[in-house]
This record gives structure tokens, C-alpha cells and sequence, in this order.
């Protein structure tokens, strides 16, 4: 699973910094039907969370309501320069993670 | 004389039941506040009036808080009047956000009300809610 995030290149100290995550994902609602009528199972992202250096900044749950290649765009404040982790697991039970550095200056 | 009457009559019955819309909460939004009130202001809720397809429609949750330490938005819950997981999603802040504002995007099942209820630090709860058409809904069955 990709991920991509965007963050600014370089923030100052204390700034509100915007983060956009977009991850590819089906987001399988398990109402859909295939070719031959069997019913696809539920396959969505039920929960993702953001990391600033160790510390949870941001944490989502999400559902079947949510639009296949989830995004979302939140905000944070800049600490000090350093790593955004994101986690993310669906229902299959297949984790992900992507890392974004930030650099403050 | 008789004529204008009439047409203010008329746009009031016509009003009158949108007003009426706009002003129940959704019952299980309502359920967010645990017993405490689910007031409405504090939080905007952006969504086009109208999407050409449910499948991906965007959505901005605006809550107005100084996100200090001691006065900011704990979480943000959104629910859907006809989708068949009425709770779409929530979103957990913290002081360190800075800002609480989101951005996403939605599948819709049909022409509905979309609820966001903000859960405040100072354990008040806050909402609003938007209206939208939707011409083609998210497919839930056969596609």
C-alpha cells in the first residue's frame, strides 16, 4: 500500500503546519457485488494515526463511508525538526506506515 | 392585494418544513454528548450542495477553538442520515494541532444530511449540519 504525504519544505518553529495524506486503498464497503453475485468483503482502512517524533498528534477512525484512496488533511504544530509517522490498518489486517520528515528551522 | 397574501402564504408552508429540518439532530449524533446537550454552533461544516456521484465528495470540519492546552477539540464525529454506516468517521486532536480543521472525502448513499458533532475539552459538545443532493449514490449494491 502507498501512501504519499505533503508537508511543507520547511516550516518555522511553532507554525501551523498543513499535513495532506492520501493512501491507495480500495476501501471496500462489502455491499458491492462481483460478476458472479457473491458479495466482496469488507475491506477498509479502520483506523490511521499520525506520529510527531514518538508523540500521536492525529488519529482517525474510519469506515466504508469514506472515499476509496482515503485522504485527509489536518493540521499540526511545529516542534522541532524531525519524523511524521503514519499508521494505518485495515480490515484484512494489513498494516502500513510511511515517514515523512520535517525540517524546522 | 388577495394575490400577495396568497404567495406569502404559500412560501411559508413552503419554508417552514426546511426550517424544521435544519433544526433536528441527528439522533444518533445526538448520542456523541452521553446525556450532555449537543449544541449547534462552534463547528462549520463544508460540503458542496451538490455532487454528480457519492463515490468521492469532499468534506471540510471547521471547529472554532484556540486549541490551547486548556480549551481545545478533543475529537470530531461525522455521521450520515442514510448511509448504511451511519457513523463515517471520527478524528481525535489534541493541543498539538494547532488548528482544528479537517479535510476528507466522503461516500455519500443518496441525498441527505451530513452531522459533524465536535467533543470540546471543557466537555461541551458542538455541531452542524449540512444538506446535500446527490445524483448518483455510492454503489452499495450491484454495480
Amino acid at each position: 500500500m502507498a501512501a504519499r504525504i505533503q508537508i511543507p519544505a520547511s516550516v518555522k518553529r511553532g507554525e501551523v503546519v498543513e499535513v495532506r495524506v492520501l493512501i491507495q486503498h480500495p476501501m471496500e464497503t462489502g455491499y458491492r457485488r462481483d460478476d458472479v453475485g457473491h458479495l466482496i468483503k469488507r475491506n477498509v482502512i479502520t483506523s490511521l494515526s499520525c506520529r510527531y517524533d514518538g508523540v500521536e498528534v492525529f488519529r482517525a477512525d474510519l469506515s466504508s463511508g469514506i472515499a476509496a484512496n482515503p485522504y485527509v488533511q489536518f493540521y499540526t504544530v511545529a516542534g522541532k525538526s524531525g519524523e511524521l509517522e503514519f499508521y494505518w490498518i485495515d480490515d484484512e489486517g494489513t498494516q502500513g506506515s510511511e515517514r515523512a520528515p520535517i525540517r524546522v528551522t | 392585494m388577495r394575490r400577495r397574501t396568497f404567495l406569502a402564504g404559500l412560501a411559508g408552508s413552503l419554508a417552514l418544513p426546511a426550517i424544521a429540518q435544519e433544526e433536528t439532530l441527528d439522533p444518533l449524533a445526538a448520542k456523541v454528548g452521553k446525556g450532555a446537550p449537543v449544541k449547534k454552533g462552534k463547528v462549520t461544516l463544508t460540503l458542496p450542495q451538490l455532487a454528480d456521484n457519492g463515490n468521492s465528495v469532499p468534506i471540510r470540519i471547521v471547529v472554532d477553538s484556540p486549541m490551547t492546552e486548556a480549551d481545545h477539540v478533543k475529537s470530531i464525529h461525522l455521521f450520515s442520515e442514510r448511509n448504511p454506516v451511519s457513523n463515517m468517521a471520527n478524528f481525535y486532536l489534541g493541543p498539538r494541532a494547532g488548528k482544528a480543521e479537517i479535510d476528507s472525502r466522503v461516500r455519500l448513499a443518496g441525498s441527505q444530511k451530513v452531522t459533524a458533532v465536535a467533543a470540546l475539552s471543557d466537555g461541551t459538545y458542538w455541531y452542524d449540519a449540512a444538506a446535500i443532493v446527490v445524483t448518483l449514490t455510492a454503489c452499495l449494491d450491484e454495480s
